[in-house]
């Protein structure tokens, strides 16, 4: 780890100017997925701007009748939350299909939206890897890469965001919440703001330098049936090889986002579009242009799977 | 004391405090964090520098060009330890790997040099800024390709009884399958940690070591310095399943660091670089072949395993245990070992037994399939009661390759074998008897259900052990043995056993361990501690009886030690007594005669579990598991216990998620961390029941008794492997079984 230097701002639009004034400055929130990596020298910021006393941690209904996650909130109080558990169970259970009590009481909204990748290769500061050294090749390409995406990948790089809370804020259409350092708020839809890796992997979303996320903001209620199902080599504490975040109404039709597969959470409009056919047409309208390696060939025909595990359980409720 | 002959009835027997379920005693220290573990002896060392390791980023090469200057000169940095700038340290011991690289890489993250500065920060910081030039060149990282130019260890002869081809060509069922198992990393929650300090001359080491005197002669033989000014101290262990045996790199870079940096320096290996910079279970290739009549009869029984190591390392003695296993005239059992230079292959917990069980209980399995015969009765069927015709041992030419049977020797009786009773037992509490014979043909909504099940063997060897015990002026005992805990419940036993010998309430002994200074009794390794130190501390407690009893005028042979008095005839006196005129104390060491070569002395077992299979994404989830075991006197029914749920619990990591990923083409463990490699969380683990049958092996040692620690795991796996082939119809012969291996031939969705 490198020396750096620490601050805790007042306001965000302070937090936002003090990271953009500050060359290799980050913002640090939770810091569960940031400090192992600085651990490793993977991040190596100089300098941390600390947003814990911005009062970004409250949950509270907006005014077009949606409900507002701030940045700062924990994932265990997001999870909890009544109005969470009732109007939008998706995101409660992919929330708690994550990382362990410890972790989620820490780990935050924001946090969580930007954890990066968990590719060994990424991991393992010796190996090639376009996403931590720009240029350098992607070592997983031709290596162990069973857990690594399978669609919307890019030669230059196969690695999967990983998170869970994240698939079902994108089914919920969900919109991301920031502030820039001249104290300007734009709100960026949850699809725009992971980007694909095409052949700079080492940029993973859309914000700006200095871009500070306050918050998440859900829109009204979308009834149905939620759905969160991570599939898994054991039964907790380990990343998504599948997960499906799927909200099916009583006629059928639906929406749903794949975890696991791609760098960012994984919706296609044509695959919403084809629920009512049943899991295969909505897969493999998802899954179109997919490119596994031999390693994770199996995740087509598991996501397939897990979706009709979905939507049998959808139709037997 | 000679332990040569059986053991009569002695006052182990009473079993007034052995054999019974008392908690560990050391449990409150460790629930208080008052434990003290090898990197926190702050006491000892309190000024104590941090070092920092630095592996090799290749596998294969050479050390073209490191430049330290940079580290050398980064805030708080007292030293840098490379093999350039320290005397030679050799290759010796028990790991053969150098704990040291330089100029030669032989392994992807092998230490290369130790930064030691005044924070752990700094040291960490500073190791970033070496700088090192390296020539890669290509090596051989690929079991499956370098089985062919594997060879038969030295060590290792053939054991071929009979015509194992013969009788496979003439057998009325066969099975003839290949069977693979992926490195295990040990992942004990206390990483390799040391802390080292010199006083002149005089080496002391606090260092998380499951052997002691193994760590003091290795530690020697690596970096020259005479085993009598080494003294290593182990109190605590947070687990170590083989992987703490000796001496790593933390314990020869933290000695070498303090040495140059004129310091006493803390080293705690990071949790990324155990499994690549540590030794491993190695990873095996194992072909089973069985002949038996249409009665179940096996008329022929072969395996055959190949495994990779360093030049030096050891084979992964996978097939050993097939020969104590179950019967049959025409036997084949042969190892091969290739070089590979991937990071050391060693010991993990049940080393051959684990692997080996894991393909011959699923061969075993389609053998009772393609018979129409239940698994379990398959196995009773070919018990047996003597070694096989005894070959591979004695008068046997290892250089040969190939030994005959010794006809004139006569056949090898085994010591205890319950392993039908473990069988029955097992089948009888777990329900065995709802099985359906017929695979995927039990369901529960989306859940495929099966159950399995399989023998267990391991082997119950036992050491010379050396006890001190001391009968203090204030009526307590206390025992000195240079044995040590891992987490174990060595304390608790040592205890029991010096309790019961003389008369005496458990919390009336203190119990010492883990000092190279105390005599030596071995430690923890191949199941081997219980047994041992106890019968260490029998032969020193028995010393200890009769200079009390000559202290008090009675004699020994009559006087019972009970109650916390000397009762000889009318007399009573109390114990302490014997100490009015000062502490007693005494030192003894038992050894032991040909009982082992005169008996076979194994533990046995049965495993069988019940798993749910998701029919949609092939998930497997474990419902049910139980253990019955027959392991000679259970020295303490709740710590004997936890060894064999520790042993189930990593037996189904091994079955279902365990695996160091192989780059073969850089060379090295993939997943090394906690993230990457996955071993069961609570939430893997169901209900675990544990039966302990009644047994006494009076040709073990005075106590009876022998280990289970190692008996946990052997079985476990393919009993979940045979119980996932129940639920689905899919065999899976490649561990860990994950849900790709069997996810599109799984039964139809209804």
């Amino acid at each position: 780890m490198k020396p750096f230097t620490y601050e805790r701002a007042k306001t965000p639009a302070e937090a936002a100017a003090a990271v953009a004034r500050t060359p290799g400055a980050k913002f640090i929130a939770g810091g569960t997925n940031l400090l192992d990596l600085m651990k490793l020298e993977i991040e190596t910021p100089t300098h941390l701007v600390d947003i814990q006393d911005l009062k970004l941690d409250r949950i509270e209904p907006t005014s077009g009748g949606g409900l507002r996650i701030g940045a700062f909130a924990t994932n265990t109080a997001t999870a909890s939350d009544p109005r969470v558990r009732r109007d939008y169970g998706v995101l409660t259970r992919a929330i708690v299909a994550g990382a362990s009590g410890q972790l989620r009481n820490k780990a935050t909204t924001a946090g969580n939206l930007l954890q990066r990748t968990r590719c060994p290769y990424f991991y393992d500061p010796n190996m090639p890897c376009n996403k931590r050294k720009p240029g350098s090749g992607c070592s997983a390409l031709g290596g162990y890469s069973r857990q690594l995406g399978i669609v919307g990948t890019s030669d230059a790089c196969i690695a999967t965001y990983p998170g869970d809370m994240a698939q079902a804020m994108r089914v919920l259409d969900a919109s991301v919440e920031t502030v820039d350092p001249q104290g300007q708020t734009r709100s960026i839809p949850i699809g725009d703001f992971h980007r694909l890796w095409g052949d700079t992997p080492h940029i993973e979303t859309n914000l700006r330098r200095g871009e500070l996320i306050t918050g998440v903001t859900l829109p009204r209620p979308l009834g149905g049936q939620h759905f969160y199902q991570k599939v898994r080599d054991r039964a907790s504490y380990a990343y998504a090889l599948v997960s499906v975040a799927a909200v099916i109404q009583p006629d059928g039709s639906g929406r749903f986002a794949v975890g696991g597969i791609a760098p960012k959470p994984w919706r296609v409009a044509a695959a919403d579009a084809a629920m009512p056919q049943g899991a295969k047409a909505a897969a493999a309208a998802l899954l179109a242009g997919a490119r596994p390696t031999e390693d994770n060939r199996f995740k087509v025909p598991l996501v397939e799977r897990t979706l009709a595990a979905v939507m049998a359980e959808a139709k037997a409720a | 004391m000679k332990f040569d002959t059986p053991a009569g009835i002695n006052p182990i027997d009473r079993e007034r405090v052995i054999g019974r379920p008392h908690p560990r005693i050391e449990g409150p220290l460790k629930t208080t964090g008052r434990a003290v573990y090898s990197y926190e002896q702050h006491d000892a060392a309190p000024d104590a520098a941090y070092g920092y390791v630095v592996g090799s980023a290749v596998a294969k090469g050479r050390i073209a060009r490191m430049d330290t200057s940079a580290a050398e000169g980064a805030p708080g940095v007292l030293a840098v330890v490379t093999a350039a700038n320290t005397s030679p340290v050799k290759a010796s011991g028990f790991y053969k790997a150098k704990p040291l690289a330089g100029p030669d890489i032989q392994h992807y993250h092998q230490a290369i040099a130790l930064v030691v500065a005044e924070t752990f920060e700094q040291a960490r910081a500073a190791a970033q800024l070496l700088r090192v030039d390296y020539s890669r060149v290509d090596g051989a990282f690929d079991l499956t390709a370098a089985r062919a130019g594997a060879s038969r260890p030295k060590d290792k002869p053939d054991i071929r009884i009979g015509d194992v081809d013969k009788a496979l060509a003439t057998a009325a069922v066969t099975v003839d399958s290949t069977y693979t198992t992926p490195d295990h990393s040990h992942m004990m929650m206390e990483p390799h940690a040391t802390i080292a300090r010199w006083d002149g001359d005089q080496l002391t080491l606090w260092s998380a070591q499951q052997i002691v005197g193994w760590a003091v002669r290795d530690l020697s033989g690596k970096i020259g310095v005479p085993p009598e000014k080494i003294r290593i101290v182990a109190s605590y262990i947070g687990g170590g399943f083989g992987g703490k045996g000796s001496v790593n790199s933390d314990a020869v870079l933290a000695a070498l660091g303090a040495r140059k940096a004129n310091r006493a320096v803390k080293v705690a290996l990071t949790r990324p670089l155990m499994p690549n910079n540590t030794t491993h279970r190695p990873a095996t290739i194992q072909r089973v072949r069985l002949g038996a009549g249409r009665d179940g009869r096996l008329t022929a029984i072969a395996h055959e395993s190949w495994s990779g190591n360093v030049p030096g390392g050891m084979a992964e003695a996978a097939a050993d245990q097939t020969e104590m296993l179950y019967a049959g005239a025409n036997r084949l059992i042969a190892t091969r070992l290739a070089t590979l230079d991937l990071p050391e292959g060693s010991a993990m917990r049940a080393p051959g037994e684990a692997s080996g069980m894991m393909a011959i209980e699923i061969a075993m399995d389609e053998l009772a399939e393609k018979l129409g015969m239940d698994p379990v009765e398959l196995r009773i069927r070919n018990d047996m009661q003597v070694v096989p015709a005894d070959p591979g041992r004695g008068g046997t030419d290892p250089q040969g390759g190939t030994s005959q049977a010794d006809k004139s020797a006569g056949p090898k009786p085994f010591s205890t074998r319950q392993l039908v009773q473990c069988l029955r037992t097992g089948a009888d509490r777990f329900g065995w008897s709802k099985r359906s014979g017929v695979p995927a043909a039990r369901r529960e909504g989306n859940l495929l259900i099966g159950m399995g099940m399989a023998s267990a063997i391991r082997g119950a060897p036992i050491q010379a052990a050396g006890a001190r015990a001391t009968l203090r002026t204030d009526g307590l005992v206390s025992i000195e043995t240079s044995m040590t805990d891992m987490g174990t419940g060595s304390y608790t036993i040592v205890g029991q056993t010096a309790a019961e010998m003389m008369g005496l309430p458990l919390d009336r002994v203190v119990v010492r361990l883990g000092d190279s200074q105390f005599p030596d009794s071995f430690g923890g390794g191949g199941q081997a501690g219980a047994a041992t130190v106890t019968a260490g501390v029998y032969a020193a407690c028995v010393k200890l009886r009769e200079a009390v009893a000559s202290r008090l005028g009675v004699n020994s042979a009559d006087a019972e030690f009970t109650d916390g008095e000397v009762r000889s005839g009318n007399r009573r006196v109390p114990l302490k007594d014997a100490v009015k005129a000062g502490p007693i104390t005494v030192e003894d060491r038992i050894e032991f005669g040909d009982l082992s070569k005169r008996f076979e002395q194994q533990t046995f077992g049965a495993h069988f579990a019940e798993v749910a299979v998701d029919a949609y994404t092939g998930e497997i989830r474990l419902r049910r598991m139980l253990a019955v075991c027959a392991a000679g006197r259970i020295l303490n029914p709740l710590t004997a216990r936890s060894q064999i749920i520790g042993g189930m619990t990593m037996g189904a990591g091994a079955a279902l998620m365990e695996e160091l990923a192989v780059d073969k083409r850089f060379g090295f463990f993939v997943n090394h961390d906690l993230a990457g490699y996955e071993v069961p969380v609570h939430a893997d683990i169901p209900h675990q029941e544990v039966i302990f049958l009644d047994e006494l092996d009076p040709t073990m040692s005075p106590l009876k008794a022998k280990g289970v620690g190692e008996l946990g795991i052997s079985g476990v796996a393919p009993a979940i492997a045979n119980a996932v082939y129940n639920a689905t119809g899919v065999r899976v012969r490649d561990y860990p079984i994950t849900l790709d291996k069997h996810l599109t031939r799984l039964p139809a969705l209804t």
